[in-house]
């Protein structure tokens, strides 16, 4: 583990090395991602040009479950992020490459390529987390502090573990990483949204199926003192690790056995 | 012309060839088509008749941007990329001394690409889409003509505005800023995110009137019948003077990079 981590930090600071060698192209790319998200929450905003409340929400209310949604999703998407290519490694057969070195293969394939431009959505999700944080009148309490950190790292890890189990999709259907999208990308969309929002069955299936609803649905509606559409109690919202830890474990059988079973294409 | 052809063929087969990704690719549009068809069902519950689309309208908007994303490469994506590497990497040198124009071919390849991710990645959501939801589909033969005019129409100028992003790779060491700004225009300008009417005051106003607005609002609004009589002429004459203009531009920096190219022997 210990040893695992030093191995990614050793060739992600490569990767930061190589990338500061283009100092203009980094700001520029880093301005970008940055700008990309910003997107996503201006149209938002627009949507709230229209409207006092989506779905009952107001406002600043929508920019705390956004805020924490992508943070969440910025943190796993700057650390695993390049865990999206293993497809393509497979593919062209420098995966094989991955399996004779002595680290793992996990901690090769996340640092591949290692985009510190990333850090742009974490930045603009902690803003509209900020922004969120200070307009709201929210009763403070003790337990309502340490959720709100706890639930973005659990968050974090839960789309890490999203990122882990979708790259063994990609071992055996190379080209099929969009499918991986639609629970990344696709996830941070759908919770950056009230639940009210969306139909009854859709809530249930990613709270109880794809348990998407620990990362920011369920810690932020507690924090706003708001009733879930589907009915549990109150204590839920504290499982987020718990949910991050049990993804992560799966996330972590599937690779081992993926990577047992991967039969390189060749040559 | 034959030459164009049979390369426009090439480009849909080439993209044909990728099955597994098209099947990941119908996959996550409809994922994206419902979410977002969620939100707009919330948005348009309250305040119907918002940008002039009733709910239907709104919903079918949605599945449309899900079935032109990729057919009018919204967020851009296609030969821009290795257009540029072949650039960057003097490979270019091959495609000048083609016997066919550099432009002219990657346009033919492109509708070729378009053609395939219209068929493989825009009907199958939008028909997903039109069983889970009430959308608004053209009852008239002639809508869903103009609708096709206005799509290929689209796809020109998103072709035209690509080939300048590539081109710049001429005078740029590295084109990922260039890429970048060109993903981020067309994901917010084209409507993609949210239908340009419903972009308040100058901002709207300067978003209808930009080139992206050809990639997904105007055959959106041909298809939704917004645009009848003379109000579809001018938007078809919107979209095609964009293409002209773009294309012209794009003649006129290929023959100025073409002259700074320098091939070195070896």
């Amino acid at each position: 583990m210990v040893e695992g981590v030093r191995a990614y930090r050793l060739i992600a600071g490569m990767w930061i090395r190589s990338t500061m060698a283009y100092r203009a192209s980094f700001a520029m790319t880093t301005l970008g991602n940055f700008l990309a998200t910003v997107f996503d929450f201006v149209t938002i905003m627009l949507m709230f040009g229209h409207v006092d409340a989506l779905g009952g929400y107001s406002l600043p209310e929508t920019a705390l479950l956004y805020g924490m949604a992508a943070t969440a999703f910025g943190l796993a998407d700057l650390l695993l992020g390049s865990l999206d290519r293993i497809g393509e490694r497979v593919r062209d057969g420098t995966f094989d490459t991955l399996l004779v070195r002595p680290v793992p293969v996990l901690v090769q394939v996340a640092a591949d390529r290692f985009a510190l431009r990333r850090v742009g959505r974490i930045i603009q999700g902690l803003m509209v987390l900020g922004y969120a944080l200070v307009v709201l009148d929210i009763d403070w309490t003790p337990l309502k502090v340490l959720l709100v950190p706890l639930a973005v790292v659990s968050g974090g890890a839960f789309f890490g573990a999203v990122y882990v189990g979708g790259s063994v999709v990609q071992f055996f259907a190379q080209d099929a990483a969009q499918v991986q999208n639609s629970f990344t990308y696709g996830g941070q969309t759908l919770l950056q949204y009230p639940p009210s929002v969306f139909a009854r069955e859709l809530v249930r299936g990613v709270t109880f199926v794809v348990p998407l609803a620990f990362v920011s649905w369920l810690p932020a509606l507690y924090v706003l003192g708001r009733e879930y559409p589907v009915a549990l109690p109150e204590w839920v919202a504290f499982l987020s690790p718990l949910v991050a830890a049990g993804c992560g474990l799966l996330a972590g059988l599937a690779w081992r056995a993926g990577l047992r079973a991967y039969r390189s294409t060749g040559s | 012309m034959r030459v164009y052809a049979v390369v426009a063929a090439g480009g849909f087969r080439r993209h044909a060839t990728y099955r597994m990704a098209t099947m990941a690719g119908i996959f996550t549009n409809t994922v994206f088509g419902f979410i977002i068809a969620y939100t707009y069902t919330a948005l348009w519950a309250e305040r119907p008749d918002l940008g002039g689309y009733d709910t239907a309208q709104a919903l079918t908007y949605v599945w449309l941007g899900q079935a032109l994303l990729m057919t009018c490469s919204l967020m851009g994506g296609g030969f821009e990329n290795e257009l540029m590497e072949r650039i960057r990497t003097g490979d270019i040198a091959i495609d000048l001394y083609r016997p066919a124009d550099l432009q002219c071919w990657y346009l033919a390849g492109d509708l070729g690409r378009a053609a395939f991710n219209f068929l493989g990645r825009g009907v199958v959501p939008m028909t997903i889409g039109a069983f889970a939801f009430d959308l608004a589909l053209p009852v008239s033969p002639w809508t869903w003509l103009a609708f096709l005019v206005s799509l290929a129409l689209g796809v020109v100028v998103s072709f035209a505005v690509r080939f300048l992003v590539a081109l710049a790779a001429f005078w740029l060491m590295d084109g990922a800023g260039v890429l970048q700004i060109s993903f981020l225009t067309g994901l917010f300008f084209s409507g993609l995110l949210l239908p340009l009417n419903l972009f308040p005051g100058l901002l709207g106003e300067v978003a209808r009137a930009l080139p992206w607005s050809a990639f997904l609002q105007v055959p959106a609004d041909v298809f939704l019948g917004e645009r009848t009589g003379w109000d579809l002429v001018g938007a078809l004459a919107f979209q095609a003077g964009w293409a002209l203009v773009l294309l012209s531009t794009g003649r006129v920096l290929q023959s100025v990079a073409t002259r700074r190219v320098v091939v070195q022997g070896g």
